[in-house]
């Protein structure tokens, strides 16, 4: 038995939100008297971090510390539509409603403090921390929690914002195809290293590196978070997972996580990413969504890794020991095909 | 380990603010790691009842009759629900957005279309009882010959999967049993090309394979509202959904979600909601129904089969003139949102390079298994393992390094795409150039310069003469009457608020979702008060 190594490459892009538009989304922003603020959503956050990311996306509009906000999702009662939390869409479409909401917000806290402080509201700025000064005069300030306060109970205004973000529903000709998908793209790429056993057709994952262009990252450690996992999901999908094995032969299936066979913590390897930033014009602060094409590249970085190392192009999904042995016995052995690197 | 590298599109940017690119930890953190974030099935109420469906074993059969008796008996027992307790049993669920016709019934009547179809929803003191009680109902199945395979439901005489679309094809825009994509002229640019590659390519199912799996919890809410705890990833299109279905004004329902123990687009499909929340209204008593692991993996929704062909027009020199897609989309035994994800693909298409002629037809076909839906990638998955397979295969047909083929026909600003639309924001030559980069896999220096905002527009910009056809006219490929041994089952009776049968569903002319209905009249006797006779197929009320 011999082991032979091999790597592969792909790249992709990926349309960001649901295609053609017409989806929706909207937040309400509003503040206690303490200049605390809440973000109302119905969006969902599935674990990829739609509360964190969208609370920091109203911290930087409304310009107040980030434990200056709170964000309350999935409530229909309290929160306004969302289409919903799927097709890479929850950071472009609901970061950009928050946007919207933030912005009408803090023009509300610019007014009532400037009032307090006697001077125009366009003559003032936040400072992230906590007050409110006059452009080129910090002395003269007044701080967040204050602004609120005198907005709810000397000036009777409501410190809150509503926003929506709705791109257009696209046509789609019938004859050409002609239609407006989305407004950006995400882009990656991935080198696969692969190891396979020339006896059992066992396929080992060695490294994966990857180059992913994500608009802009938000919050690195969950923009870390997302691609690992989901890098890892194409793994998964690459090596392991089907729900018909001999599909379309429906006859063998799998019903539970023994016969559903998906890697483990000790079948993880090291993978090393570099992230890059191309903020989309439309983009809240240029970012784009990554839940969905983090995983695209590594199944055909993978594939194309294994046919580099023994000579078999297994162009069915899941790239399984059998499939790879079949292979293997179908072509006499294994035929690396590995460039001098 | 992730690395940022800033010195990429830095002139694009503003990197001096305040939280924005900051490693804030995420609030839901500590809760997360210490098992205390609520998840839809941390609810408990009194005297809450569980919900478990009666379940076709056939892949395709008709239902002669269905005895309940022993399983109504059986004490514990609360409810057996039958097609006849749901108020608009049939559904689309891209209906909300006017794509489709209602093609997938709640509960099924005369046919079972898939292993797995719910039949009957068993409510019952305990779920033990209510799977106990579901083993007991005796269905009497005439079974029938499945489709299973795309190729032979597109052929013709094969028998009718799913009766609104007797085709075994959605219909595209009231026209073609596909969706095309037509730029250039493919055939000439494959004729005068020097190389020809030509590839076949499958996607098998996968599960989502969520920690949680799927469900939802319906309690009275007081007043006649009820409210709804849910995994699902799409409040409002949830709600919106169960409303529809149970002919309720939207406002009778308050959907809460929270935390979701993973999605990945199966938590779309809205299959609990309605059946909890109708069981609540009958029976006056919180219902939760949830899929066990069994369900999860063979009757929540997979990312459904994929099968590619490719055929590329190449120059030796490394330019690909043509590139010519077949796309066969499994959606299983009924819509869901495998139509929309076969226009999402095509849109997608070629992938991120600039090719002067792309053609592709791309088909969402039904065949008797678990219907598919969204996952992770939806429509763009499938497609990219295809092409960038098919990459590497033209890299070596023409004797070049794979990634120095995708630099050299990678998308830049200012080409026109197949959809007929600039590129604009492109990134993939950098990815491309940063992955080789960091792996020490060596490429030539003059494409280790390559900027994706270098090079694109002028001749690249412009939409060629294009060659267009009508093949695959709906009922072309297979009659509009279904054969005589299809026997396609009747039609359900018209739900109340259906849309005609006849209007083709036409994508362009989508609407967004309605606005939400005026505030809840009277509530209407059929859903909120019990009826004497429940079922058309017997089923006696206790």
């Amino acid at each position: 038995m011999t082991w032979h190594r091999g790597r592969g490459f792909a790249a992709i892009n990926y349309p960001i939100g649901m295609n053609l538009g017409g989806d929706p989304s909207q937040a309400l922003v509003h503040s206690n008297p303490d200049g605390k603020f809440t973000v109302a959503l119905s969006s969902v956050d599935l674990g990829q971090g739609m509360k964190s990311v969208t609370r920091q996306i109203a911290a930087e509009t409304l310009g107040v510390p980030v434990e200056d906000v709170q964000v309350d999702t999935a409530d229909s009662d309290t929160g306004p539509h969302c289409m919903g939390s799927f097709a890479s869409r929850g950071t472009h479409r609901v970061g950009n409603a928050v946007i919207a909401a933030a912005r009408e917000a803090r023009a509300v806290m610019l007014e009532a403090a400037a009032e307090e402080l006697e001077v125009d509201p366009a003559d003032l700025v936040t400072d992230g921390r906590g007050n409110i000064q006059v452009r080129g005069a910090p002395a003269r300030s007044i701080t967040t929690a204050a602004a609120c306060a005198a907005a709810q109970f000397r000036q009777g205004r409501t410190v809150a914002g509503r926003g929506i973000f709705l791109l257009p529903l696209s046509d789609v000709d019938p004859e050409t195809g002609e239609m407006s998908p989305v407004s950006c793209y995400a882009h990656g790429a991935v080198v696969a290293e692969v190891r396979v056993d020339d006896e059992t057709g066992e396929v080992r994952l060695v490294k994966l590196t990857s180059a992913y262009e994500v608009g802009r990252a938000l919050n690195p450690r969950l923009v870390e978070q997302q691609l690992y996992g989901g890098a890892w999901m194409g793994v998964s999908h690459a090596l392991w997972e089907t729900t018909e094995p001999y599909y379309p032969d429906r006859g063998r299936y799998p019903t539970c996580f023994v016969s559903y066979p998906m890697p483990g913590p000790g079948d993880r390897v090291e993978h090393d990413i570099a992230v890059l930033e191309r903020p989309a014009p439309d983009g809240p602060y240029g970012a784009k969504g990554i839940g969905e094409m983090c995983a695209n590249p590594v199944l055909p970085a993978i594939a194309n890794a294994v046919y580099d190392a023994v000579g078999v192009r297994v162009t069915d999904l899941p790239i399984t020991a059998e499939k790879v042995l079949r292979g293997l016995r179908e072509q006499g052995g294994a035929r690396p095909r590995r460039r001098p690197s | 380990m992730i690395e940022l590298r800033k010195e990429f599109f830095a002139d694009e940017r503003d990197d001096d603010l305040a939280v924005i690119g900051r490693p804030v930890q995420r609030p839901d953190m500590a809760g997360h790691v210490t098992g205390r974030s609520p998840f839809y099935d941390d609810h408990r109420f009194e005297g809450m009842l569980h919900l478990v469906c009666v379940r076709s074993p056939h892949h395709r059969a008709r239902i002669r009759a269905v005895d309940a008796g022993p399983a109504e008996r059986m004490p514990g027992v609360v409810r057996i629900l039958s097609a006849r307790d749901v108020p608009h049993n049939y559904n689309t669920l891209l209906s909300l957005l006017d794509f489709g016709r209602d093609d997938e019934p709640t509960l099924a009547e005369e046919e079972v279309r898939y292993r797995g179809e719910p039949v009957l929803a068993v409510i019952a003191d305990s779920e033990r009882i209510a799977r106990e009680a579901a083993a007991a109902v005796r269905v009497n199945y005439e079974p029938l010959p499945p489709v299973l395979e795309v190729e032979a439901a597109l052929r013709p005489g094969a028998p009718v999967v799913n009766p609104t679309y007797p085709g075994n094809c959605f219909e595209y825009h009231g026209r073609y049993d596909h969706q095309k994509l037509r730029f250039g002229d493919v055939e000439r640019a494959l004729r005068e090309a020097e190389v020809v590659v030509e590839g076949r390519y499958l996607m098998s199912p996968i599960e989502h394979a969520p920690v949680e799996p799927a469900g939802a919890l319906a309690v009275p809410e007081g007043r006649d509202r009820y409210a709804c705890y849910t995994s699902t990833q799409a409040l409002f299109f949830s709600l919106g959904t169960a409303a529809k279905i149970l002919e309720v004004a939207s406002n009778r329902l308050h959907f809460v979600g929270g935390t979701v123990g993973g999605g990945f687009g199966g938590k779309v499909d809205t299959l609990h909601e309605p059946l909890a929340i109708l069981g609540c209204m009958l029976t006056g008593r919180p219902v939760r129904y949830r899929f066990n692991r069994v369900e999860e993996m063979q009757v929540g929704p997979p990312r459904g089969a994929e099968i590619w062909h490719i055929t590329d027009g190449v120059m030796r020199d490394g330019r690909i003139v043509a590139r010519r897609f077949a796309g066969y989309f499994d959606a299983g035994a009924y819509t869901r949102l495998t139509s929309y994800a076969v226009i999402k693909c095509v849109g997608h298409l070629p992938g991120p390079y600039t090719i002067p002629n792309v053609h592709a037809d791309v088909y969402c076909v039904f065949t008797n298994r678990t219907p598919a839906s969204a996952m992770r990638g939806f429509g763009i998955t499938g497609v990219d393992f295809a092409i960038e397979s098919h990459m590497d295969r033209v890299a070596e047909e023409i004797g070049m390094d794979p990634v120095e083929l995708r630099i050299l026909n990678a998308y830049r600003d200012g080409d026109m795409k197949a959809h007929r639309r600039p590129a604009a924001n492109c990134a993939l030559i950098e990815c491309c150039r940063v992955a080789a980069e960091k792996a020490g896999w060596p490429i030539a220096e003059a494409y280790a310069r390559m900027s994706s905002r270098e090079g694109g527009g002028g001749e690249r910009a412009t939409v060629p003469p294009t060659v267009t056809d009508e093949r695959g006219r709906i009922g072309e490929r297979r009659p509009a009457e279904p054969p005589a041994a299809a026997r396609a089952p009747a039609r359900p009776p018209p739900p109340v608020a259906a849309a005609p049968p006849s209007p083709p569903p036409t994508p362009p002319r989508r609407e967004p979702p309605p606005p939400p209905p005026p505030v809840a009249g009277p509530p209407k006797p059929r859903a909120s008060s019990p009826r004497r006779f429940s079922s058309i197929f017997g089923i006696r009320r206790r």
